[in-house]
């Protein structure tokens, strides 16, 4: 029964070679995007349910198609997977108990620059076995990402800033967007390189052209607070303006190449 | 009057202190330029909008803070009394927490200082409705811990329902209070709240003085009590409820800076309450420089410092008073 129910679901796999997995699962953020993109229909099962958080996921609606899980390792494996996606940084004891449990799991690293994001393609194309479109998707990444066109001379300073006046250092996604978009990352400029919380007076010094806040949650915190500080309102409406972190910054796949698109934009404006 | 002009310097020189310190690293020309003539843009939006109303907020807090214990102290005749021991700052953070969380607060300006008002109200209600009008310690401490209890856990609860993942750990700052990254927004919303508190507590100096004399005595010479008593719940749930929406619940003010100043105002309430609101501001302004000073970078509650201090003095007075406990 079993096998006639994996046989089904190699022919509706059609094009993935013969060793491709046929019942992915995967329960992070970031490989639920690399494999939405890249998996054959009917490839994959199920995706984090964070996948479904228009907050966090640009692929709120594609994920609609997909079964919802939440990193638990017993209902995953009672997805009957044969193979489960994770991040480097997934809960360790489910990775391990699915592992136990005799589950394939493929972890893959955090991308911190548009290199680990090629590579985080790539190996998704290999474990999916979707190359050849893993190939395409490098190679179009590539393209829309020379079609933003050269970064001018002058660089304007743009300042991340997060909830508890969290910054993101120069080893982030984040610092290699903004230079992508032909920005300098404001806190790194001014030798602050490790992520991490800086004083808001400190931040505020620094006077940067373009204040750039983490996207607020739902409810109330204390922690958001900061991101509307008078002082950094002064800021944004002296300087040339705000704008939020959103969806498109958190994960390495092509999405960042919207968020610096948008950048671009708000730099030619300035 | 002496004491007066001596807490008063201490205050201003403190107030200075807070104003220049802090971890932009300006020197105390640019801070002075800064400050008073707008010099230097990045400075000027320190000075002015981040260390200014934290000093002024200081003041203002521990201001609230020492009055009101003074206040609760002097009607009760008890020196335990103290908002923040049983239960009254516990119940305003709960107040304020609630209308973080669903919104309300974000939609009306008025409906954070207010909730906190009605949970500290709520609070001083019950505390005197259990303690009784002489406010026995061991009634006032036993209904203090059960209340405090209880606010706590529902500010807890509150939080950790909330949908936004930083609520959770901001448990510590609703219990332990800080000043950090405030600004005059907060003091805008508490300051009117903290005006009317501040005048009808301080309206209780002779009041409190006669009552000194016991109820009857009082009454012949016209205090009413129950006046009195109502003047004292809603100074204190307006003072104690502002300051704890801005700067979470701040503990042992209210205890620590009447009993250091009483030996100094011969025992006399109404003194004791213009001294305590001098004294208070200064406390809260010196423990706001020490967590700036001891870990600049942590964030450092101010409750938690308060506490190390406060607690020993606590531990003696319930020491002393223990005859009358039994």
């Amino acid at each position: 029964m079993a096998a006639l129910a994996s046989a089904a679901a190699l022919l509706v796999a059609g094009s993935a070679d013969a060793e491709a997995p046929t019942r992915v699962v995967s329960m992070n953020l970031c490989t639920d995007q690399l494999a939405m993109l890249l998996a054959d229909e009917g490839q994959l099962l199920s995706v984090s349910h964070i996948a479904f958080d228009p907050l966090a996921s640009p692929m709120v609606e594609e994920a609609a198609g997909y079964e919802k899980n939440h990193g638990q390792a017993e209902e995953i494996f009672a997805m009957r997977p044969d193979l489960v996606l994770a991040g480097v940084y997934s809960d360790p004891y489910t990775v391990g108990l699915l592992r136990r449990l005799g589950v394939d799991v493929v972890q893959f690293p955090l991308e911190t620059d548009f290199d680990g994001i090629r590579a985080n393609m790539l190996k998704m194309g290999e474990v999916l076995g979707q190359v050849d479109a893993a190939q395409r998707l490098v190679a179009q990444f590539d393209a829309d990402l020379a079609a933003l066109g050269p970064n001018g001379e002058e660089r304007p300073s743009a300042l991340l800033h997060y909830a508890n006046n969290y910054t993101s250092g120069d080893k982030s996604l984040a610092h290699q967007i903004l230079l992508a978009a032909g920005f300098a990352n404001a806190t790194t400029e001014a030798g602050i390189t490790v992520a991490g919380s800086v004083p808001l007076e400190r931040l505020v010094l620094l006077m940067p052209d373009l204040v750039i806040s983490g996207q607020p949650y739902p409810g109330a915190s204390r922690a958001e607070e900061v991101l509307d500080h008078p002082a950094l309102r002064v800021l944004q409406q002296k300087q040339s303006g705000a704008t939020l972190t959103d969806a498109e910054w958190v994960c390495g796949t092509p999405f960042v190449l919207r968020a610096v698109a948008r950048l671009v934009d708000i730099r030619e404006r300035m | 009057m002496l004491l007066r002009i001596w807490l008063l310097t201490t205050l201003v020189i403190l107030f200075a202190l807070s104003v220049l310190t802090g971890p932009a690293g300006l020197t105390l020309v640019d801070t002075v330029r800064a400050l008073f003539l707008g010099q230097g843009e990045a400075a000027t939006l320190v000075m002015r909008e981040i260390r200014l109303p934290r000093a002024i907020l200081g003041v203002m807090v521990g201001a609230s803070l020492g009055l009101s214990g003074a206040a609760m102290q002097g009607y009760l005749r008890n020196p335990l009394a103290e908002p923040g021991l049983i239960g009254v700052s516990g119940s305003a953070a709960l107040g304020a927490v609630i209308v973080l969380q669903t919104g309300l607060a974000a939609a009306w300006w008025l409906a954070l200082p207010m909730a906190a008002l009605g949970g500290a109200l709520a609070a001083v209600m019950l505390i005197l409705l259990l303690a009784g009008p002489r406010g026995s310690s061991l009634t006032l401490i036993l209904a203090g811990i059960a209340i405090s209890a209880l606010a706590g856990a529902m500010t807890t609860l509150v939080l950790n329902l909330s949908p936004n993942p930083f609520a959770a750990s901001e448990v510590v700052f609703w219990m332990m209070g800080s000043l950090s990254d405030r600004s005059f927004d907060h003091v805008w919303i508490a300051l009117p709240f903290m005006i009317i508190g501040w005048v009808l507590l301080l309206s209780l100096g002779r009041p409190l003085d006669v009552l000194t004399l016991g109820e009857d005595a009082a009454a012949t010479m016209g205090v009413e009590t129950r006046r009195v008593r109502m003047v004292m719940v809603l100074g204190i749930a307006a003072c104690v409820g502002a300051a704890t929406a801005v700067a979470g619940a701040i503990g042992f003010v209210g205890l620590v800076v009447p009993h250091v100043l009483r030996p100094f105002v011969g025992a006399r309430p109404s003194a004791l309450l213009w001294a305590s609101a001098l004294g208070g501001a200064a406390m809260v302004l010196a423990a706001d420089l020490a967590v700036r000073l001891i870990l600049p970078d942590r964030d450092l509650k101010l409750g938690v410092l308060m506490a190390i201090i406060g607690a020993p003095f606590f531990l003696h007075l319930i020491y002393k008073t223990r005859g009358e406990l039994r």
